[in-house]
């Protein structure tokens, strides 16, 4: 406990680190992974492809993903944006498929009253289909979140600060509290991008709570 | 990416005790044992979850929480507090094996469980009505329907598993996760993306492998492959909280 107590600022910034690179490939993730979870509902035979790409993406082990992340993208070697890229990859292939079962769970006579209402594909997509699918959206996200945190502390192995430095750090000092303080944070940081993402969604999703109260 | 294909060529890494070959054979023995001990766990203790209801609360929330842990702290904590104790290759190979096994039950158990809780009730009650006991109702109904999320559960298992062994590497454990490993500290970048080549095409065959199995072990009656219901329905898709990797 006194380690922690005097590393508290270093905790502190390799946290903030940490949120850096497990958040910003989650907000790309679902940036990217809607469109593509449209034309995977819109277009049938896109389905396949994109989720069973998606899939295979997803088998790939994260250090095996860091380490091949210069070829792919022509980055420096272990350089922080490998992380992000490859956290990004990981986000979409767990949200493709969420998002195209989301948009796909929308009752067929709700998307049919707002065509009729004149409602465009467009509008109808942002202003009816995906707010009906962010609860399902939404839980595919927070598994994404969670993974992401955990997943993120690889990356000290390649050198790549945050709270996985801790570990790599304890180790190499045969020092366990720098450990346990760096497990600790990570499940807390996963915690706190649960309740975020359900927060958020409690939000943008009042239809849910009345339709509960009532 | 020709210096890979130069390392991956070269005769000499495809022999001896630190040759692809040795060390890909030990990747397999590490994650085969790991989730033959997780799946002798887990799909029993699953199995019975699903089918009595009891400890439900318990299996949701611990899958639940498992994928938070991050793997690596685990895995240091588990052979520094461990080690000491015992001797030899043991002083790795041991707690390594225990993290493995841990991170695995997760994913088999939540797979074993739902594939239970989600057959079709009507099934169920139709085993009764016949007159079967209810250990077999588990066994010979409940079991071969919750056949497709059992082979999600154990997949996903499977791939934390190949994937923690490879970071387990850093850990003194041998196996593909030595080329990345060895490679970052000599800063040989052909070893290490050689080696990541390696681990990212063992996970695809072994999840391919998987994909096979399934597909003979499933019975067509669910996966919809034959043709006597006129519209196959779509297979029940794999809970998004079965998926992890690390």
């Amino acid at each position: 406990m006194t380690w922690f107590t005097e590393h508290f600022s270093d905790v502190l910034s390799l946290t903030g680190k940490h949120i850096y690179l497990a958040g910003v490939p989650l907000l790309l993730g679902l940036i990217i992974a809607i469109p593509l979870g449209w034309l995977a509902r819109r277009y049938k035979a896109l389905y396949p492809p994109l989720i069973i790409g998606t899939g295979l993406l997803y088998t790939i082990p994260s250090l095996a993903l860091f380490i091949l992340m210069p070829l792919l993208i022509g980055t420096r070697i272990l350089d922080p944006i490998n992380v992000v890229v490859a956290m990004t990859i990981y986000t979409i292939a767990l949200l493709v498929r969420t998002v195209a079962d989301g948009l796909g769970a929308v009752p067929e006579s709700v998307n049919q009253s707002a065509t009729a209402m004149g409602f465009n594909r467009f509008r109808r997509l942002f202003t009816v289909e995906l707010p009906l699918a962010v609860p399902v959206i939404s839980a595919g996200l927070r598994v994404a979140a969670v993974s992401n945190v955990s997943i993120v502390s690889v990356a000290a192995i390649i050198g790549v600060p945050q709270l996985g430095s801790l570990f790599t750090d304890g180790f190499r000092r045969n020092f366990a509290d720098p450990i346990v303080v760096g497990i600790v944070a990570c499940v807390l940081l996963a915690v706190m991008f649960d309740l975020v993402i359900v927060g958020i969604t409690r939000l943008i999703t009042p239809w849910q709570r009345i339709g509960k109260a009532a | 990416m020709d210096d890979i294909l130069t390392w991956l060529t070269e005769p000499a890494h495809w022999s001896g005790e630190d040759g692809i070959p040795q060390r890909l054979l030990e990747h397999l023995v590490y994650s085969s044992v790991a989730v033959f001990i997780a799946a002798v766990i887990a799909i029993p203790l699953g199995l019975f979850i699903g089918h009595t209801g009891r400890g439900r609360f318990v299996v949701v929330n611990v899958a639940g929480a498992a994928r938070a842990i991050p793997s690596l702290g685990l895995l240091f904590i588990a052979v520094l507090f461990l080690g000491p104790r015992l001797s030899g290759d043991a002083a790795f190979l041991i707690p390594c094996l225990i993290v493995l096994v841990v991170l695995a039950i997760p994913p088999i158990l939540a797979g074993a469980y739902s594939g239970v809780e989600e057959v079709d009730p009507a099934a169920r009650d139709a085993a009764k009505g016949m007159g079967m006991r209810d250990f077999d109702v588990l066994i010979e109904v409940e079991l071969p329907c919750a056949m497709p999320l059992i082979f999600s559960g154990l997949r996903s298992g499977t791939l934390q598993v190949v994937a923690t062994a490879t970071i387990a590497a850093t850990a003194g454990l041998g196996g593909l996760g030595r080329f990345l490993i060895d490679g970052l500290s000599v800063r040989d970048f052909a070893q290490m993306a050689g080696g990541a080549a390696l681990v990212a095409l063992l996970a695809l065959v072994v999840d391919l492998g998987f994909a096979i199995v399934q597909r003979y072990a499933v019975s067509p009656g669910l996966t919809g492959r034959t043709r006597v219901r006129r519209a196959a329905e779509p297979g029940p898709s794999p809970d998004p909280a079965l998926q992890t990797t690390t």
